[in-house]
């Protein structure tokens, strides 16, 4: 099912390597399509290059080889401004939330803007009426609407990712890329963002692509899982397939299961 | 107990020394080297034993010709040189962070990737630090010839060194994930600066700005001595023509001056951060 728009619509990665020390890949080829829509959980052990894969993405990470196709542009090829434009139209969420903790919720919210807002308008803190009309609605949304004018560092965790929710969906994003979104969260307040995370997207009609740590959600909230180990893809498949063995392949050993 | 019968004891007889052998002698030679370079020094400055001896009597007796100070002198010549001095020190602080600013972007090694640039960045801070306000003043008196023009600019130069040091290490030490999220938003370097790094920063900017205008307030009392302007050029008039008590009035400007500074900028910096 999610191979069948890979031609021209939705994400496309051909043999994506990535090696930080030459001749030690972290990523041995990666091939993948993702569909235009729904939500993919990417699971494995820490240090299989889950990270690294999501951050080639938009290009955080320079890939050391490979194609990464969005909507058939290969956004390996670009650079500076031709790059920066393809960034605007990927929103990315992070594990420790990267809000900046000295400015207000509300600006933070509108800074997921900035790719589009010229520097003065930020400098003067005139952004234009749609983006402000826009953040209050992505704050009404996210549940935190009497909260715009409070510093983010005065935010609990699990507000601070919902502030982080919404600036990448300030984006209007084309894709959303997660990174452990919910590994700094209790297991409430995770689930709570994960249900946010996919009523938000689902309505916005952006296909998230999410790193996570925890099997049970991504079970729950992804209609595909894939299962990386020491750098390749070992699993791709409907949560529902998932089975005792392809987790013992995908984290090694048993006692655990 | 008999140690060496029991099984494992050998764990227990282990010694445990903070230094190995060789870092002991490296540690006596390091103090060897700093008693002899004390006894140096004090044998290069050669103290005149009999100035030495009558020191106290030569300051008790100073401080009686300043008694009582000259405080019809203060206006209006002490007090228009004390404006001129706290000028000196405002300006030349406002013109050294524009040329402090640009350097510490270029020194900071998270900021500017490049190496060459890092370094010469550095070096320019360095050279501006390694050459006292004192011989700053002597080189602007020079080219501007006396008065406030020349003390202003050897504020300014001798800060830049100070303030973009701190600056740059203010800059190294900001997070970089609000900087990494803001990058894949696709905002410009601009807007990275303006949103991801001043925010952090800002507290420390406005600190280390407090701080130089404070140490240049002081720094501008004493360039008058060379000619650059400000209170400095009457303290060096009434030393040369003896007037004690015009001397203590200054001086007491000065203290004045440095205490109001310091209550100032100790109540500012409690707001911003």
């Amino acid at each position: 099912m999610a191979v069948q728009h890979a031609g021209t619509r939705g994400l496309v990665l051909r043999g994506l390597v990535k090696e930080y020390t030459p001749g030690k890949p972290v990523l041995r080829g990666i091939d993948l399509a993702i569909a235009p829509e729904g939500i993919t959980a990417i699971i494995g052990p820490s240090g299989t290059g889950k990270s690294t894969l999501i951050r080639c993405i938009n290009r955080l990470v320079e890939p050391t080889a490979g194609e990464i196709l969005l909507h058939g542009e290969d956004l390996a090829k670009l650079r500076g401004r031709a790059l920066r434009l393809a960034r605007r139209r990927i929103g990315m969420v992070f594990q420790e939330y990267n809000l900046v903790e000295r400015l207000t919720v509300m600006e933070n919210v509108l800074s997921g803007r900035l790719g589009y807002v010229p520097l003065w308008r930020a400098w003067l803190r005139k952004y234009p009426e749609e983006d402000i009309a826009r953040a209050f609605e992505l704050l009404d949304a996210v549940g935190l609407p009497e909260h715009a004018t409070r510093r983010a560092d005065a935010l609990s965790g699990g507000q601070r990712q919902r502030v982080g929710i919404a600036r990448a969906l300030m984006q209007r994003p084309e894709l959303l890329l997660a990174d452990e979104p919910t590994s700094s969260l209790d297991p409430k307040t995770a689930v709570e963002v994960m249900e946010l995370l996919a009523r938000l997207t689902a309505a916005a009609g952006v296909p998230v692509i999410v790193n996570i740590h925890n099997v049970e959600l991504a079970k729950r909230f992804a209609q595909r899982i894939i299962g990386m180990a020491g750098g390749a893809v070992v699993f791709d498949g409907p949560p529902e397939d998932l089975r005792p063995h392809h987790l013992q392949q995908i984290y090694g050993g048993e006692d655990w299961l | 107990m008999s140690a060496p019968s029991i099984a494992g004891s050998a764990a227990l007889a282990r010694e445990w020394h903070r230094h190995t052998p060789a870092e002991r002698i490296g540690r006596w030679l390091v103090w060897l080297a700093i008693v002899a370079a004390l006894v140096w020094a004090v044998r290069t400055v050669e103290i005149i034993p009999e100035f030495l001896h009558d020191a106290p009597e030569q300051m008790a007796d100073l401080l009686v010709r300043m008694w009582p100070p000259d405080l019809a002198h203060y206006y209006p010549s002490v007090h228009a040189a004390l404006v001129e001095t706290l000028h000196i020190a405002t300006l030349g602080t406002l013109f050294s962070f524009i040329l402090a600013i640009p350097l510490a972007l270029l020194a900071a090694r998270n900021v500017c990737r490049n190496p060459v640039l890092n370094g010469l960045a550095q070096l320019l801070l360095v050279s501006s630090r390694s050459v006292n306000s004192l011989v700053w003043a002597l080189i602007f008196v020079a080219v501007f010839g006396p008065g406030a023009a020349a003390g202003t600019f050897a504020i300014a130069f001798r800060s830049v060194g100070f303030v973009g040091k701190l600056l740059a290490e203010a800059l190294e030490e900001t997070n970089p994930g609000p900087l990494e999220a803001l990058k894949a938003a696709g905002a410009p370097w601009g807007s990275l600066m303006l949103k991801g790094v001043w925010p952090q920063v800002q507290p420390a900017f406005w600190g280390i700005a407090l701080f130089r205008w404070d140490i240049n307030v002081r720094e501008s009392a004493v360039l008058g001595l060379v000619g650059a302007g400000g209170i400095g050029v009457v303290l060096d008039d009434a030393i040369n023509f003896f007037q004690w008590e015009r001397v203590a009035t200054v001086l007491l400007a000065i203290l004045a001056v440095v205490i109001v500074a310091e209550i100032v900028v100790t109540r500012i910096r409690a707001r911003l951060i």
